[in-house]
């Protein structure tokens, strides 16, 4: 079970697995996410499903080596197995058909766009897409997005690659002459609160999906505790996909640093072993 | 005939100043003289109150006869014909309210010590390699009756599979998460119940023949009623009463605020007591746990042993309303949790995103309510501020909404339990029953036990 069967580095931080889960691929849709744990006594990491394959039964998840535990994800290669991977978890993302949607994908946060634009895509919706990185490697999936695309337009912050700005730079030229019925911003919070900022006062409704911290990923433990539109929800069931313009990214913000330190200190700790275990 | 002693023979224990800083299991059981002597107090009743009490019929005095005459094997035999789970049963359940709540020793003295020895019974056979030989040890045969399905591996979910085993019936069990166990694993603290024992007691039913998926969430990963297209008879859902409840007061996403559920879930399942352990959990100088039943006594009791300098109770009655056990409240006393009792929190203080005190009003006791006891009235004007760095919400749960959600035909109640009938435990959907937290909410492992086998009985009587 949970067998790695295709592996593609997309660059310095990111990759990409494709992994055997029958359960998962049978019923999995756009939006929702998988809890994966890479070995014995490790950390239980929520990843949005960046794609599927119902026939072959398995799923696409891309991940960023961000700490300790997406490292060691790292170090199970093709014919390796997963630990765990259960799901799929969450709410699917409401894909109304319309006219015109900009999706918008921040560094790693084109994977879990990628799955949401392709079946609009599907459905017959024009759909234009800005792919934001600090720099030229960061973009990811560029060829992905290509292939259903109607418009794409790179940005880069530091001009490495297409447009030199910001996400929400690309957005505003994009909006002076296109008519958008809906935006779907997926990226660092940050980039998410940029993008609403500005859709706000363009009056474009504008979905977020959020990834906080959490553990079990189906309703358990309340750690995904987010506010939106002055209540609190649960990211893992009540989400993670969420009407951008009620979310308080602050407080998104400030949850999701609750760990950095102890992460950090482990990591420091722990770095040694990293991939000597196995061998 | 000498005169039995009114006294039970005592349990020793960790000294309460080692183990409120380890992990290590608190009570640590009798030796064979001891549980001999215990045993020898039993008044072997022909009437005997203490099953009635027992929600698995446990043939108490038998088993007790058994320790006394020295036949310890026997004893555990005995056990384990109406108790899959004594080891874990021996420690957990609220004995003094069912089977030593009834026992006539009590009524002059102490009543017999039947949870205790029902431990050791178990633990001694457990232990020793040569008796648990004759626990079978490899699979048996393929099982060949029907296929039944179990929603979840905790107290509820286990005793129905090994049931429905033990009568040949095929058995699959679906765990949402990566270990099975429950309630458990990911609640009840090594320090009260040691994991090793709880993987010994479902190695069991692997021996039996049950097979356990993991990581398979039922209403997302397939539905109920795709199991039962899928060849299953029956399914019986033991899902729980895994939703925490908050409080709904200002402060309480603030960084530092826990439910009970997720401090304990990564204190317990995800070892973050142990430096090793990859996942994080914030504790703090000052810990507040807010509640007053079992599960805020193991919240408080595992923030004192991670390094809380203070681990206080915020209860919003007094002491003798606590639903917590005695024993357990006991212990967590002399582990120096400090108790605030009709103490209710208002509001969690925050500074620069993390808690920095809990905002409590006092109250006082006024007439009985619904559920008997006195119900709390707040005294306006008393409002005071604790100093908190880590506030910890074990107020309840409910029951997790997947499954209701994703199938159609069962009928729940307005907070979500799921409704059967008392007698079988079978739903308003043919061949669905269940039982434990997910039916009576947020209750005890001996209770969803109960239920559980109940279940399997109309489970085998519907499919004969």
């Amino acid at each position: 079970m949970y067998k790695i069967m295709t592996k593609r580095r997309l660059n310095s931080v990111v990759v990409l697995i494709e992994v055997e889960a029958p359960f998962v691929a049978r019923k999995c849709e756009a939006g929702q996410f998988v809890v994966v744990r890479a070995d014995q006594n490790g950390e239980r990491i929520p990843l949005t499903i960046a794609d599927y394959n119902r026939t072959e039964n398995k799923i696409t998840l891309v991940y960023q080596e961000l700490g300790y535990s997406t490292k060691r994800l790292s170090t199970k290669n093709v014919g390796d197995s997963l630990q765990d991977v259960a799901g799929p978890l969450g709410l699917p993302a409401e894909l109304e058909n319309c006219h015109k949607v900009l999706g918008i994908g921040g560094g790693v946060g084109a994977a879990p766009l990628y799955p949401q634009l392709k079946k609009l895509a599907e459905k017959g919706t024009e759909v234009d897409v800005i792919l934001g990185g600090r720099t030229a490697e960061l973009v990811i999936l560029e060829n992905e997005f290509r292939t259903f695309s109607h418009d794409l337009t790179v940005v880069t912050d530091d001009g490495s690659y297409g447009m030199k700005g910001t996400v929400v730079d690309a957005l505003l030229r994009l909006t002076q002459t296109k008519p958008y019925d809906q935006v779907i911003a997926i990226g660092p919070l940050p980039m998410m609160r940029a993008v609403v900022l500005q859709t706000q006062k363009l009056n474009i409704p504008t979905m977020v999906s959020l990834n906080p911290i959490m553990i079990d990923g189906t309703g358990m433990c309340g750690g995904c505790r987010v506010t939106v539109g002055g209540k609190t929800k649960f990211a893992c069931v009540d989400g993670p996909d969420f009407d951008g313009f009620k979310v308080d990214f602050d407080e998104c913000l400030r949850r999701q640093a609750m760990y950095k330190k102890d992460e950090r200190q482990y990591e420091d700790h722990h770095r040694c072993l990293i991939g000597l275990e196995e061998k | 005939m000498p005169s039995l002693p009114n006294d039970r023979v005592k349990m020793p224990e960790q000294d309460p100043n080692v183990r409120n800083k380890n992990f290590s299991e608190v009570a640590l059981g009798y030796n064979p003289e001891a549980a001999i002597a215990e045993a020898k107090r039993c008044l072997n009743c022909k009437n005997a109150k203490c099953v009635s009490g027992c929600p698995v019929n446990v043939p108490i005095p038998e088993f007790i006869h058994k320790i006394a005459g020295g036949d310890f094997k026997e004893a555990y035999e005995t056990l384990f014909t109406q108790n899959a789970l004594p080891a874990i049963c021996g420690r957990v359940c609220p004995q003094e309210n069912q089977c030593e709540g009834q026992c006539i020793k009590g009524i002059k003295g102490e009543a017999v010590a039947i949870g205790r020895l029902e431990r050791f019974a178990a633990d001694f056979t457990m232990n020793d390699p040569a008796l648990n030989r004759s626990i079978p040890q490899k699979p048996p045969a393929k099982p060949t009756g029907p296929k039944v399905a179990i929603v979840g591996s905790g107290p509820a979910g286990l005793t129905c599979a090994g049931e429905l085993a033990r009568k040949g019936y095929d058995v699959t069990i679906f765990e949402a998460l990566h270990e099975p166990g429950g309630v458990l694993m990911y609640g009840i603290p090594e320090f009260r119940l040691p994991k090793a024992l709880v993987k010994k007691e479902i190695a069991k039913l692997n021996n039996l023949g049950v097979a356990i998926i993991p990581n398979v969430i039922i209403g997302k990963s397939i539905t109920i009623d795709e199991l039962l297209a899928d060849g299953f008879k029956a399914v019986f859902i033991g899902s729980g009463a895994g939703l925490p409840k908050f409080m709904g007061i200002p402060g309480e996403n603030l960084n530092g605020v826990y439910s009970a559920n997720e401090f304990l879930t990564r204190s317990n399942l995800m070892k973050a007591y142990d430096q090793e352990s990859p996942t994080p959990i914030f504790v703090g100088k000052n810990v507040a746990v807010i509640g007053g039943g079992n599960v805020a006594m193991d919240a408080a009791r595992t923030a004192k042993r991670l390094g809380a300098e203070k681990s206080y109770i915020i209860y919003r009655r007094g002491e003798a309303e606590l639903p917590a056990r005695k024993e357990e409240s006991h212990h967590a006393k002399e582990e120096g949790i400090i108790f605030k009792f009709l103490s209710y929190p208002t509001a969690i203080i925050g500074e620069n995103g993390w808690v920095s005190g809990l905002e409590c009003i006092d109250m006082a006791l006024g007439p009985p309510d619904h559920s008997g006891r006195r119900s709390p009235i707040a005294k306006e004007g008393s409002e005071h501020l604790l100093a908190m760095d880590t506030v910890i919400v074990a107020i309840g749960q409910s029951p997790n909404p997947l499954i209701r959600q994703s199938t159609p035909g069962i009928a729940t109640q307005k907070w979500g339990g799921i409704i059967v009938h008392e007698d079988t435990m079978a739903t308003d959907k043919t061949g669905v029953y269940a039982g434990g937290d997910a039916v009576s909410g947020a209750a005890t492992v001996i209770s969803a036990m109960g239920a559980g086998k109940k279940a399997a009985a109309a489970i085998e009587q519907y499919l004969s």
